[in-house]
């Protein structure tokens, strides 16, 4: 139980929870952000809604996704994505407002239908606000995963540091966090490099001419 | 082409409201180059946002081929004091975003947009991004995107007025070649007298806020001009009179 093996098998299982539910915070949190930044009637309606759910303690809901989801993945995951939509949703729609105002003057000249103005303009503006959300978001999905299994699980570093703990191991449970620690920064500069990749006009800043 | 009759616009209600127009009437013709000059925060701009119909006047009757502007007019190019190029677009894609917008297909413009790069020099940087430009060459870019569809109606808001004085007036020469060349009416605001002049073939004077019109000067120069006319009497009797005028309500003195 202690092989190099099997760490790496406990840390690819809280990784890929950790990457499931990043995934849907990012799906879910910038889709929720373009709809409350496009419709102010569903700001009014479903922001503070959001915000009271964000400030419910989501360790107090783990029992109750464990009595809904089962034991499985799906809880842990659904921890995950709790913790970590809130950065992307607030960093989202923060950037979408970003436009500055000389560039909607220049749209609306131009008589651009608003999926033209959102697609064109509002979703590239935000993407240095979403970046930085998401490289938060990333961090927090990592906390909701070990969260998660803490709460249940059989598998992963939340578990190892618990069963560790149960046991008196602390060799063991500093080794979980220190693997948690690299996952970490190598998950955030995952961010960073897909980063890099989406917004070439914000990194090749080489001048052409004088 | 453009009709304006006692027009006012006022911002916000009641002694908190500030009256940016006080009673603008104006009449601009087909193809004339007409500059709104005036000191800042006087209306003008105001003014020329009511004819994109980005802003709707409070007051006052505001035509355009005799009918009241609601919403940018048919075949309108604009160009902002900040160029407003698109960072994530290279140079062609933001020459072509007017036919992105317009739900037009790009590849039918595409030969247009390469033919108005070409002729402001910028061959070189089709795929530049903007950021990667000076400053004067964003503004020629922003300027073949305004041109991209041919437009009727040319409006300008400053749009050389973050650039320095050589670029300038390497952008008013360029400017009014083209002006030249095709039959449009352009709408041009700045606080510069000498650049009003050397462009327009007729200068509006505003008053500071609120704006009204001060007086409309004919400029009866030659239709080709030179940068060098700005040595002529005729230049100099123009600009000293708007100068005077500028004098008289106490915005500059000696």
């Amino acid at each position: 139980m202690t092989s190099p093996a099997w760490f790496a098998e406990q840390t690819v299982y809280t990784v890929g929870i950790t990457f499931a539910g990043f995934v849907a915070a990012v799906v879910f949190g910038v889709l929720f952000a373009v709809v409350i930044v496009e419709w102010k009637l569903l700001d009014r309606l479903l922001f503070p809604l959001f915000v009271g759910l964000n400030s419910v303690p989501k360790v107090a809901l783990a029992p109750l996704f464990i009595i809904w989801f089962g034991v499985g993945d799906a809880p842990k995951i659904a921890i995950a994505f709790l913790i970590a939509v809130f950065a992307v949703v607030i960093d989202t729609a923060l950037g979408l407002r970003s436009v500055p105002p000389d560039i909607l003057d220049l749209a609306k000249t131009m008589r651009g239908s608003r999926l033209k103005v959102l697609l064109r303009v509002k979703l590239f503006c935000a993407m240095p606000h979403l970046f930085a959300g998401l490289k938060v978001a990333m961090s927090l999905a990592l906390v909701g995963a070990i969260v998660g299994e803490f709460v249940s699980s059989q598998r992963g570093l939340g578990y190892v540091i618990l069963s560790a703990q149960g046991m008196f191991d602390t060799t063991r449970v500093f080794a979980a966090i220190a693997i948690l620690a690299v996952v970490g920064v190598v998950l955030i500069e995952a961010v960073a490099i897909v980063e890099r990749l989406a917004m070439p006009w914000h990194y090749s800043a080489e001048r052409q001419g004088h | 082409m453009i009709h304006a009759s006692q027009v006012t616009k006022q911002f916000g209600h009641g002694h908190k409201g500030v009256t940016a127009l006080n009673g603008i009437s104006l009449t601009i013709n087909e193809g004339e180059f007409v500059s709104l000059l005036g000191p800042s925060g006087c209306g003008k701009s105001t003014f020329l946002r009511c004819l994109a119909g980005i802003e709707t006047a409070s007051s006052g009757n505001l035509l355009i081929d005799g009918k009241p502007i609601a919403g940018p007019p048919d075949r309108l190019g604009m160009a902002f004091q900040r160029d407003a190029l698109l960072d994530w677009f290279d140079v062609l894609e933001n020459v072509l975003l007017p036919a992105d917008f317009g739900n037009k297909r790009k590849c039918d413009y595409e030969p247009r947009a390469r033919e108005l790069l070409e002729m402001a020099g910028l061959s070189a940087f089709i795929h530049s991004y903007p950021r990667a430009l000076s400053g004067g060459m964003r503004q020629r870019v922003a300027i073949c995107r305004s041109l991209l569809l041919d437009p009727r109606l040319l409006l300008m808001d400053e749009p050389f007025g973050a650039l320095d004085a050589l670029t300038r007036d390497q952008l008013n020469v360029d400017l009014h070649h083209l002006s030249q060349q095709r039959n449009m009416t352009v709408v041009f605001v700045t606080h510069s007298i000498s650049e009003a002049v050397f462009l327009s073939t007729r200068v509006v004077v505003f008053s500071p806020r609120p704006g009204r019109i001060v007086e409309d000067i004919a400029i009866d120069l030659p239709r080709e001009r030179r940068l060098a006319v700005r040595e002529s009497k005729e230049f100099g009797d123009h600009a000293r009179h708007i100068r005077g005028l500028f004098e008289k309500m106490g915005l500059i003195h000696d």
